[in-house]
């Protein structure tokens, strides 16, 4: 059904934290062994060891470098994948029902079964979280691992989307952000977590954390009293030591 | 109304086996759960229980399923055919190959040894391979250290017995601030990954240093986008500003180094800058309890930082003294470096006072006694939580190796080594340079080589020299050119084998090595030394040998190619006598294990040489009957016993009452105990050994109960260094041993006992207007080095490297988007595609390094982007720096380690239009394996 | 985006059957026996061909009756059950014209207006998408209904139609290029709200996640040169419009009619090549692409 559901009872996503990703495309090539062998087709890749290599992938990394007001030019990596919109544009444009977005939880998922890889629903995402997969002709996009989260066969630490138990610097959150109290909802609030491309008004469930503000120790001032000089020259430094080691008791610390 | 959705499957089978293994798609050495569906590998994902990488794995580790089915694994032994460089080859089986080997290596030996060059490139099995060169008897053995980090790793261990990567760690856990020198993806990947994540989310502050801000330096939360080449004079300006504010530890210094040993200050004695010692040869300090001399490490000494000594008519200053005649000099004053480093006066300071402040202000004091080898128990632990991490960015220049001195200087000056918040050294380390082996080249033919190759000099008597002064060794390692080269110099092999100096080899037998491609300087140069024939028509390298498990760009170069297996298909040690995996607060050691079997004709190469060892006739391969000493890698992992009650695993070990660990008799069932436990092996370090451990008796006897060595070590850190003086000594005109006359200015320069900063060599030796800007390299994070080409789903990451420019470059030449550059270099030309970026040093381009590849290597077909777009470096660089007025022509690299200085390169940079392809563009190359696929559906079937 | 062939051949086949089937229906012309079946036939051949071209973008036409559910949210179910309708309808009507010489004049009316919704239908896929802002402004299901009245009139010969249409919809074509080009700009959408890092003039794509290429940009980030945009914008202009235009008032002759509905037909594919063509899909700011 490509109605939207009112409301789902819980809002599973992710919250991506922009200050940590080091941009080593971990969750990239982990959703991509994961995606390739479980939930549905394949991911394939054309020309995989020629010229026109063009493959399918659930989640991407790109960067961007932002040149602040004062100081100098930052570089951002970013992750993006399917951000599991609450108001997604994919579901609604699809004509078989293919895409939905589930009651119990809130994912967005395509039914390859029904999918007939118009192609609409991927023009219909602002973000680039879906795409056709060329051999086996159905979208594909990010499940938020529904099958690994639910999964009594995975230990329960092991219950959460591939990317973010692989992701080496703890970039990558995964939660219920219907609970005030958990881990994204808070790290949202404490954060400030945003959304990609409000105006589309697709409501994202995905969460982003901005970037930490950098280069701000700027010139030295009110560190200036540390490196009080206490000599200028060897012969002053040695009157100095011997001074402080004068004034030592008898013992080391 | 009620949606209909359809029915999921939610709990659907993930696998029939977890098999866990370690990974090898880099030296990171992660533990992996390799998820088995009809015995073939179906995902692998990282082990949650494995100290190194705790459930994480990198793109490059989660893309190792690409990795053992890609289409360039070589599948039989083979012999060529065609003209080298051709890639015609023909497949031949094991008994042959092993035979041809036979025949080449067995007369060698009997008559001279020397000529057969063995070195080995990624691999990770020193241990192993150097004992077979060593049984062998040739002295020409080495790593791929020297054209990689021994710079870093040297300056540690000469240092402070210790250094990063492997060797020490952040003290992730209290670290308050935490900053990277020249660092990409290098080693530690992961663990460095997973720190940093901790440490920002605590609160903590990560501080780059590099011309380039991707990767770590992007979440830093300062940057300093320094000149290349220049962070050690940073450094002596931090250390500058410290001193001079008498922002030291004091306490730390007077008991835990050398600071307070006495330096002979009489210029007429042959002994002139070297230390006091007694009759015993032990460096003496002056007690403060006495006033009197003692042993450094006399029973409760406290060496006295400020007291001079006079004896027999000689004044001796406490090293802490040069210290700071030296560094209190204006010339380290952030304004005289201001410019050379590209960083402002003002910033420098502010470095160096939030330093101080973090190091005394913030201290992490722990409430743990702790005993020293001086007999005095301390009652807390006091911790400067400043950490600090540099890799090849430091280390790939000719200063590099006083770089890291003066890094780890830095560090010690504050008190942040082995206490708490700051660096930590992995066991077996701590381990001084005065713990480990000296150098071996005495050849004597039919027998081994009388002792390790590989080792730490400490003055002109251990250097590798023949009879009359000439270096020993092809790759000139432990010569005046390079005394303190501990990892060898790999990257001069080929150009030395060449020019016949200092002689001419047999056979070069190289082992995961590209050195017919990225992994050499000069590369179009070396393609042809390694093709070039001589006035009898032979090749000027008459024989290579050459094992990989994949179909290189050196593969074409080889006359016998011996085809490894890749890492799932193996065993291998990551051996404590090798380079372990161990943490700061464990001993460990790991295994890999064949997790499928190979399905094609090739062998693990450490097995090929178990055997061919026996063939030739190895006393370390053989029984007392002749007959072959172990069957396979496997029979050499559990059975091997280097010293007494120690074997490559520490693991399990047999011992009199069960099973022990660390030292202990060969046990038939290691092997499978550690599969059993995940593939490694852990022993926590015990909590009250867990800091200052080259003092801490504590660690000392631990240390010795699991056989790092046979009896406690302690050491004071060398912040003065002998070695260095030794050598600026014989440089004077003093001893036995001097070096040749052009060499004695360089040493004198450059092997200064306390660390200094000299200008990059490229720089004095090429026209800097000519040749303005720098040119460099990072590793990416989805890569390593070559590999990952052959990856389908990698190389479609990293498909081509543009070369990035700064914005100021790039608007100064007037570039525009889908331009290209001519680069230039005292050297080299190359054209290649071009791309802007702000976030980068003004004067310095770069790109990501190896993922240029040659058409016809790899299994890639056609002109793809690796072979069409993009390129190396490696041709704007020479391993010879360019000709001094004399004529005479030094390797690129660094004087005191040999280490290949790859970042000193100097280029110029404009704008060109598009080429065919990036230039240069070599032939392409026939493939020894079949085509590969055109499309992938990768699912196993179940 | 990637201008598909399937997709021009689609549209602008189905928008001119369709627009003769609304002629038809409406009465303009009343033919019987065979010539209706004739005209059915042409008219069926552009709709009905139109409607199978598109089914040769999907990767699973094998599923396509799937694609008649959704008709409650989605634009693309709802053009397909409109076109169903609209055809079933119209050929009920054209059975009576066809065989019993008989005109059901209001099941002409309401096949009539299905056919328009038809056509309405078809232009909202396009025009409902917030991702291409080009393509979401009322001038677009407008021009769309244009030209399937004008290419209609045309083909059923509706001489002072067709004059007035052609020259509506050409006014249409220029209103939705000038909207149009200033679309993305207005939008609210830049590569400071994409990454939500900066302001536009801040935020600069570096490193593409993939050095190669992939579905997204084959698909939505295709570039055409301003130049040649132009060019085919003026000779859509004069095929698609100057040049019937003249032929119609030129006196009635079959071959320059024949020449008149080639010449629109022609300036119309070029018309929607350049609707695919020019539209910039948003996702291509991620990929600094605009």
């Amino acid at each position: 059904m490509t109605q939207l559901p009112q409301s789902t009872d819980r809002k599973l996503g992710l919250v991506i934290d922009l200050d940590t990703c080091v941009g080593c495309h971990a969750c990239v090539i982990s959703c991509k062994g994961w995606n390739t062998e479980n939930y549905g087709a394949a991911l394939s890749d054309t020309d995989a060891y020629g010229p026109d290599v063009s493959g399918t992938f659930l989640n991407r990394v790109h960067s961007y470098e932002v040149k602040p007001e004062t100081g100098p030019a930052q570089l951002i990596h970013f992750p993006k994948s399917c951000l599991h919109c609450e108001d997604a544009p994919c579901v609604t444009v699809c004509p078989t029902g293919a895409s939905y977005k589930r009651t119990a939880d809130g994912i967005v998922l395509v039914n390859e079964d029904a999918c007939i890889g118009c192609g609409l629903c991927a023009w219909a995402c602002p973000y680039g979280a879906r795409e056709l997969d060329a051999t086996a002709g159905v979208m594909k996009k990010c499940t938020l691992c529904i099958d690994r989260i639910y999964n009594e066969n995975l230990p329960e630490e092991d219950q959460i989307p591939a990317c973010v138990r692989t992701c080496p610097a703890g970039a990558r959150h995964f939660g219920d952000f219907a609970d005030p109290n958990s881990n994204v909802s808070k790290l949202t609030a404490e954060r400030g977590g945003m959304d990609l491309m409000p105006e589309q008004g697709t409501r994202p469930t995905n969460k982003y954390l901005p970037p930490r503000p950098k280069d701000c120790s700027g010139e030295i001032n009110t560190l200036a009293p540390l490196l009080e000089p206490v000599a200028t020259d060897g012969k002053g430094f040695v009157g100095w030591l011997d001074k402080m080691l004068s004034a030592l008791p008898g013992g080391n610390a | 109304m009620s949606l209909d959705e359809p029915k999921i499957d939610l709990s659907p089978k993930v696998s029939d086996e977890i098999r866990k293994t370690t990974c090898y798609m880099c030296a990171c050495r992660c533990g992996i759960n390799v998820h088995m569906k009809d015995g073939k590998v179906a995902y692998i994902e990282g082990n949650r229980d494995h100290p190194v990488n705790r459930g994480v794995l990198c793109a490059k580790g989660s893309a190792g399923i690409m990795q053992v089915n890609a289409p360039s694994r070589l599948r039989a032994p083979m012999k060529r055919v065609g003209p080298r460089g051709s890639g015609e080859f023909e497949e031949i089986s094991w008994d042959e190959a092993l035979q041809i080997a036979t025949d080449w290596l067995a007369p060698l030996r009997e008559t001279a040894p020397e000529k057969l060059a063995f070195f080995t490139g990624r691999d990770q099995s020193q241990s192993f391979t150097s004992l077979w060169a060593q049984s062998y008897g040739t002295p020409n053995y080495a790593a791929h250290g020297g054209f990689c980090s021994v710079n870093m790793a040297a300056g540690g261990i000469y240092t402070m017995g210790g250094a990063f990567w492997e060797f020490g760690q952040p003290d992730w856990d209290h670290t308050k601030m935490f900053v990277l020198f020249g660092v990409a993806e290098d080693h530690d990947s992961n663990p460095i990954k997973i720190g940093i994540g901790q440490i920002k989310a605590r609160g903590a502050k990560v501080v780059g240093v590099n011309p380039i801000r991707t990767g770590y330096n992007a979440v830093a939360d300062d940057w300093y986008g320094i000149t290349p080449g220049t962070d050690g004079l940073l450094i002596l300006s931090l250390i500058h500003c410290l001193m001079k504010a008498g922002k030291v530890d004091l306490d730390y210094l007077a008991q835990f180094t050398n600071a307070a040993c006495l330096v002979n200050e009489d210029p007429d004695s042959p002994e002139n800058g070297l230390l006091l010692k007694d009759k015993d040869g032990k460096p003496q300090v002056i007690d403060r309890r006495t006033g009197k001399r003692a042993p450094w490490d006399g029973a409760g000494v406290e060496p006295d930082l400020s007291a001079s000594y006079r004896y027999k008519g000689v004044t001796y200053r406490p090293v802490f003294h040069l210290m700071a005649d030296k560094y209190l000099d204006e010339a380290y004053a952030p304004e005289a470096v201001a410019e050379r480093t590209g960083i402002s006066a003002g910033r420098i300071r502010q470095l160096a006072a939030e330093i101080a402040k973090v190091a005394f202000e913030e201290p992490v004091v722990l409430d743990r006694e702790w005993t020293d080898f001086r007999g005095k128990t301390h009652k807390t632990m006091v911790g400067r939580p400043v950490s600090f991490h540099a890799m090849r960015g430091i280390s790939a220049h000719s200063n590099g190796f006083q770089t890291a001195r003066a890094l780890h200087t830095l560090q010690i000056l504050i008190g942040a080594v082995e206490t708490p918040g700051g660096m930590r050294f992995k066991p077996p380390y701590p381990k001084p340079a005065t713990a480990h082996p000296k150098p071996h080249c005495k050849v004597t033919p039919g027998k081994p080589l009388d002792g390790p190759h590989l080792g730490y000099p400490h003055g002109p008597a251990d250097l590798c020299l023949t009879a009359d002064g000439a270096p020993a060794r092809i790759d000139k390692a432990f010569s005046w050119e390079n005394p303190l080269s501990a990892h060898g110099l790999m990257h001069m092999v080929i150009a030395n084998a060449h020019a016949g100096d200092p002689y001419k080899i047999d056979t070069l037998f190289l082992y995961m090595a590209n050195m017919a491609w990225n992994s050499s300087m000069n590369t179009t140069g070396t393609m042809n030394m390694l093709t070039d024939k001589d006035e009898s028509g032979e090749y000027v390298i008459p024989r290579i040998i050459y094992s990989d498990a994949y179909s290189s760009e050196m593969v074409a170069y080889a006359d016998l190619i011996l085809p490894d297996t890749t890492y799932l298909e193996r065993h291998d040690c990551i051996s404590l006598l090798d380079r372990p995996i161990c943490e700061a607060d464990a001993a460990a050691d790991a295994i890999r294990w064949p997790v499928i079997e190979p399905d094609r004709d090739v062998r693990g190469f450490q097995s090929v040489l178990c055997e061919l060892g026996a063939k030739l006739g190895l006393p370390a391969f053989i029984n007392d009957d002749g007959s072959q000493k172990y069957a396979d890698y496997a029979d050499y992992i559990t059975n091997h016993i280097r010293r007494p009650g120690i074997g490559p695993l520490s693991g399990w070990r047999m011992g009199d009452n069960g099973l022990q660990d660390g030292r202990g008799a060969p046990n038939e069932a290691q092997l499978d105990t550690y599969i059993k436990n995940g593939g490694f092996w852990l022993a926590h370090v015990p909590e009250e050994a867990a800091y200052y451990k080259p003092f801490n008796t504590a660690y000392q006897d631990w240390a010795v109960k699991l056989g790092f060595y046979d009896a406690p070590q302690p050491y004071i850190f060398q912040l003065y260094s002998e070695p260095m003086r030794r050598f600026q000594l014989a440089a004077m005109g003093h001893g036995d041993r001097q070096p040749p006359e052009h060499l004695r200015e360089r040493i004198l320069k450059a092997m200064e006992p306390l660390p200094i900063w000299y200008a990059p060599f490229e720089e004095g030796l090429v026209d800097t207007e000519a040749y303005p800007f720098h040119a460099l390299t990072q590793r990416p994070m989805a890569m390593y080095h070559s590999w990952g080409s052959q990856n389908a789903w990698l190389r479609q990451l990293h498909g081509m490297n543009p070369l990035y420019i700064p914005t100021e470059i790039w608007k100064k030449r007037g570039f525009k988007p889908g331009d290209w550059a001519k680069v230039t270099s005292a050297h080299g030309e190359i054209t290649v595609p071009a791309m802007e970026m702000q976030a980068l040093n003004s004067k310095t381009a770069w790109t990501w390094n190896a993922i240029g590849k040659r058409q016809g290597a790899w299994a890639l077909e056609g002109e793809t982007s690796e072979s069409s777009k993009g390129f190396l470096l490696n041709h704007l660089i020479s391993e010879l720096l360019p000709p001094r007025g004399d004529g005479m022509r030094w390797a690129n690299s660094d004087p005191v380690t040999g280490q290949a200085a790859w970042f000193d390169l100097r280029v110029d940079i404009n704008r060109a239009d598009a080429p065919k392809a990036s230039q240069p563009h070599h032939p392409p190359i026939k493939s020894p394996v079949p085509q590969a696929p055109k499309n992938l559906a990768w699912k196993t079937k179940s | 985006m990637h201008p598909a062939k399937s997709v021009i051949i689609f549209t602008t086949l189905s928008g001119i059957g369709f627009g003769m089937l609304f002629f038809i229906g409406l009465g303009m012309i009343v033919p019987e026996g065979l010539m209706a079946f004739i005209w059915f036939a042409i008219a069926y051949l552009f709709s009905v061909g139109g409607l199978i071209a598109s089914t040769f973008h999907l990767k699973h036409p094998e599923r396509a009756l799937r694609a008649f559910t959704q008709w409650k949210t989605s634009w693309l179910s709802r053009e397909g059950v409109l076109s169903v309708v609209a055809l079933l309808v119209m050929a009920a009507y054209g059975a009576g014209l066809v065989f019993l010489k008989t005109r059901w004049a209001y099941v002409g009316y309401v096949g009539a207006i299905l056919s328009l919704l038809t056509v309405f239908a078809t232009s909202m896929i396009y025009a409902q998408l917030k991702t291409v802002p080009r393509w979401r402004d009322f001038s677009t299901p407008l021009m769309f209904l244009g030209y399937a009245g004008a290419g209609g009139s045309l083909m059923t010969g509706q001489v002072d139609y067709a004059l007035a249409l052609l020259a509506l919809t050409g006014l249409l074509q220029l209103l939705n290029w000038m909207r149009g080009d200033g679309a993305l700009g207005k939008s609210g959408s830049d590569i400071g709200t994409a990454t939500g890092l900066g302001t536009a003039a801040q935020v600069r794509a570096f490193e593409p996640p993939h050095t190669g290429t992939n579905y997204l940009l084959k698909e939505m980030v295709y570039v055409v040169g301003r130049k040649h945009a132009g060019r085919l914008r003026i000779l859509s202009l004069l095929m698609g419009i100057g040049l019937p235009i003249l032929l119609l008032l030129a006196p009635f002759g079959h071959m320059l009619a024949a020449l008149a509905i080639v010449s629109h037909i022609v300036g119309v594919f070029a018309s929607r090549w350049l609707f695919f063509a020019q539209a910039e899909h948003v996702v291509g700011l991620y990929y600094g692409k605009r």
